[in-house]
């Protein structure tokens, strides 16, 4: 066998560096009264004034095309203000699935119709995205899902239920996948819906997480009319184009950029002492975030020259999990310090991330999935 | 440099390779035999002299052409000196010195010190001394640094090895000439780093190795009427050896990369101490999925091992270029921790 990957260093243009600067003048004042708590979140942490004012800027469908209103510039570039917004522990998780996959999808696969009626809210930072895959009975295995929509005249008519959707009770719409027909293939009979999810019929309740945060919704789907034109892409190709959607979600600099905020109050916390185990692995944690940076900035380089590492993208998704989920126990074995939400800064994200960090290897994609998908990939499977 | 000629030069080195660093070549060498056939072919294509100059009679190659070069030489474990020559006859051509005909040369690393251009030290682990000709050492003269050349004297040096049996001679100099010196305006911690980075690419090359012989094993080996490899356990262990060899192969390439552009001290600490991570994880998972046929001499797995083993520790163990990191970002201070992680500097 020969390694099936490929991760080609990538070089940011200058342009890029040059746009790195603005993002963080601009958030160097835009974030002063973002609260600790908030901001050990990252992209989990939602203020819609604060997407408000990154739409103003252009940063919200930055490698969109213009036809479409973005700002048309590089994969690369739109990779820097994500990782200056992460790192600085920006709020920017109203605007983030739309920017992230929900535009892209539409812009790929929606209508001149749909994209004329939603693209524009997306950039102003006013629309947000939900993602409608996980069910009940449908975890790991997406395939198994059961919400079903059936055509009547010009209308699908959609009952199920539509689990662990993040961030729903502040969105307009869902991208939900749901079954349209009952096929031999497993991966056949589904198809990609926009749905408006003030529809009558649609009923959200939130699921209070270990933290005590809304985050998570239930949405329960009974006898909601979804007109046909929000029907994306074409019926029965919903299968093959959530997988294209999923390369964009395992890859970026969300997936190992998680518990950063920890390893910089640990860096601040170590500038007072004299510990020679500390300052070895800040060290080490840094060489690990480095490499992280480069293979995921990689795969951005690919996915901007129209290749597809999807392979690379798992890679990527799944070391950056490892990471983030090392670092809120490290920060604990090296600090000695109680996590306490009332605490100092320290404790207050030691407090978020450790409860949170379950979530990293679960959320897009689980572990075992991912090594799954890697396993083929060698040749095992 | 283009990418044909790294495309050619991976190419030649894989062919090189293949036909000539077979499992018995590496056995005798670890009893001590000097593998000429394969020495000549690295010499003919003129592998060793990949970042000399064109006009000092090199390619006239960059570092990440040097690293396709250690990469394969790791990946194959080929028995010779082959890093050790490209690092040395670069040490040496920053000086403007050329390499003495049919020469082997070893790096020396330690501290060296010169008086009426006799030079005086100790380097206690030379890689391949027994078997090189010449040595490169940086050394300082009164407030100079300079690059010398010296003659490997027997009577110098004490035979030693690594746990891969590569030679690794003590050699201990009183007062010895100096074949050639010059003058150089260099970092005087040169020689280490750049053995790190040799060696962080030989790393990542023989990580990929041991992934390759893994899956290869996996897919081969029956058990409970199967391969193996179905297994899910094995599947998911091996998706896990294999995330840290893509890693360490990223981590190499940008330490090349940092240092064509200059400024390499960062990257080289990165990939050492990344990759010293990785063995942790990947040389357990390759053994534990060979079972006990991996752990006998007669198969092939542990040339790749324990090489890793030893090389983890040669130029700075991780934790050593770990802490390197960690001293800078504390000092530099948390407000500058990222901006020196996008720029690639601790300096900043």
């Amino acid at each position: 066998m020969s390694i099936p990957f490929n991760f080609r260093l990538t070089d940011f243009p200058v342009e890029a560096e040059t746009l790195r600067l603005e993002v963080r003048e601009f958030l160097s004042s835009a974030l002063v009264d973002v609260p600790k708590e908030t901001r050990a979140e990252t992209w989990y942490g939602a203020d819609e004034g604060f997407s408000r004012k990154v739409g103003e800027r252009g940063w919200i469908g930055l490698s969109w095309p213009t036809e479409y209103g973005g700002s048309g510039r590089s994969a690369m570039e739109r990779y820097v203000v994500l990782e200056e917004m992460l790192t600085a522990g920006a709020p920017v998780g109203a605007h983030w699935i739309a920017d992230r996959q929900s535009g892209p999808l539409i812009i790929r696969y929606g209508t001149p119709e749909q994209q004329e009626k939603i693209l524009p809210g997306i950039l102003r930072g006013e629309t947000y995205f939900c993602i409608g895959m996980s069910e009940p009975d449908s975890g790991s295995d997406l395939a198994a899902l059961r919400t079903k929509a059936e055509k009547k005249g010009d209308k699908y008519i959609v009952n199920g239920t539509k689990l662990w959707t993040s961030g729903a009770q502040r969105c307009q719409y869902m991208i939900a996948l749901f079954r349209t027909s009952k096929e031999e293939d497993r991966h056949g009979g589904f198809s990609q819906f926009i749905v408006d999810l003030s529809l009558p019929g649609v009923t959200i309740r939130p699921i209070i997480d270990l933290a005590g945060r809304h985050h998570f919704n239930e949405v329960v789907f009974e006898d909601v009319e979804v007109p046909e034109t929000m029907l994306v892409g074409k019926e029965g190709d919903g299968w093959n184009q959530v997988t294209a959607e999923l390369a964009l979600e395992r890859s970026g600099p969300e997936r190992y950029l998680s518990s950063y905020a920890l390893l910089q109050e640990l860096v601040k916390e170590f500038s007072e002492r004299n510990d020679y185990e500390g300052v070895t692995e800040i060290g080490r944690q840094m060489a690990h975030l480095t490499t992280l940076r480069q293979m995921s900035v990689s795969v951005a380089g690919m996915l901007n020259d129209g290749e597809n590492p999807a392979l690379e993208a798992s890679v990527v998704k799944d070391l950056g999990a490892v990471f983030e989920q090392d670092l809120p126990n490290i920060a604990h074995r090296l600090m000695d310090l109680e996590p306490d939400n009332q605490g100092n800064d320290f404790q207050k994200y030691l407090a978020i991330l450790t409860q949170i960090s379950p979530s990293f290897s679960l959320r897009g994609g689980t572990r075992e999935i991912l090594r799954g998908i890697i396993a083929r990939g060698l040749g095992l499977r | 440099m283009t990418d044909e000629t790294s495309q050619l030069l991976s190419d030649t080195a894989e062919k090189l390779f293949s036909d000539h660093v077979t499992k018995n070549c590496i056995i005798e060498a670890e009893k001590g035999k000097w593998p000429d056939e394969l020495w000549s072919e690295v010499i003919a294509n003129g592998l060793n002299l990949i970042l000399v100059p064109e006009e000092l009679g090199g390619v006239g190659g960059n570092w990440m052409n040097a690293g396709i070069l250690f990469k394969a030489s790791g990946r194959y474990q080929a028995p010779i000196p082959l890093a050790e020559n490209i690092v040395a006859s670069y040490v040496l051509s920053l000086a403007g010195i050329s390499q003495p005909a049919d020469s082997i040369l070893t790096i020396l690393n330690g501290a060296f010190v010169a008086e009426k251009d006799l030079l005086s030290g100790s380097s206690p682990r030379t890689p391949f001394a027994s078997h090189s000709t010449h040595g490169v050492v940086l050394y300082k003269d009164g407030s100079d640094l300079k690059v010398g050349l010296i003659e490997i004297d027997k009577n110098n040096l004490k035979d030693n090895n690594n746990i891969a049996l590569e030679n690794r001679g003590y050699i201990e100099l009183d007062k010895a000439s100096l074949i050639e010196s010059s003058k150089v305006s260099c970092d005087s911690s040169l020689i280490k780093k750049l053995g790190a980075l040799m060696r962080s690419n030989q790393m990542a090359g023989a990580l990929e190795s041991i992934l390759t012989q893994s899956v290869r094993y996996a897919n081969e080996r029956i058990q409970f009427g199967r391969p193996i490899g179905k297994f899910q356990a094995i599947q998911q262990d091996l998706a896990v050896l294999s995330t840290h060899v893509a890693a360490s192969s990223v981590a190499a390439d940008f330490a090349c990369s940092s240092m064509d552009k200059g400024n390499p001290d960062f990257a080289i600490a990165v990939a050492k101490s990344r990759i010293d991570d990785a063995i942790s994880v990947g040389a357990g998972i390759a053994h534990q999925v060979h079972g006990a046929i991996g752990f006998t001499y007669e198969h092939g797995l542990h040339f790749a091992t324990r090489r890793l083993w030893a090389w983890r520790a040669e130029y700075g163990s991780g934790s050593e270029w770990s802490k390197v990191l960690g001293e800078k970002a504390i000092s530099n201070g948390a407000d500058k921790f990222w901006p020196s992680i996008t720029q690639g500097d601790l300096d900043i």
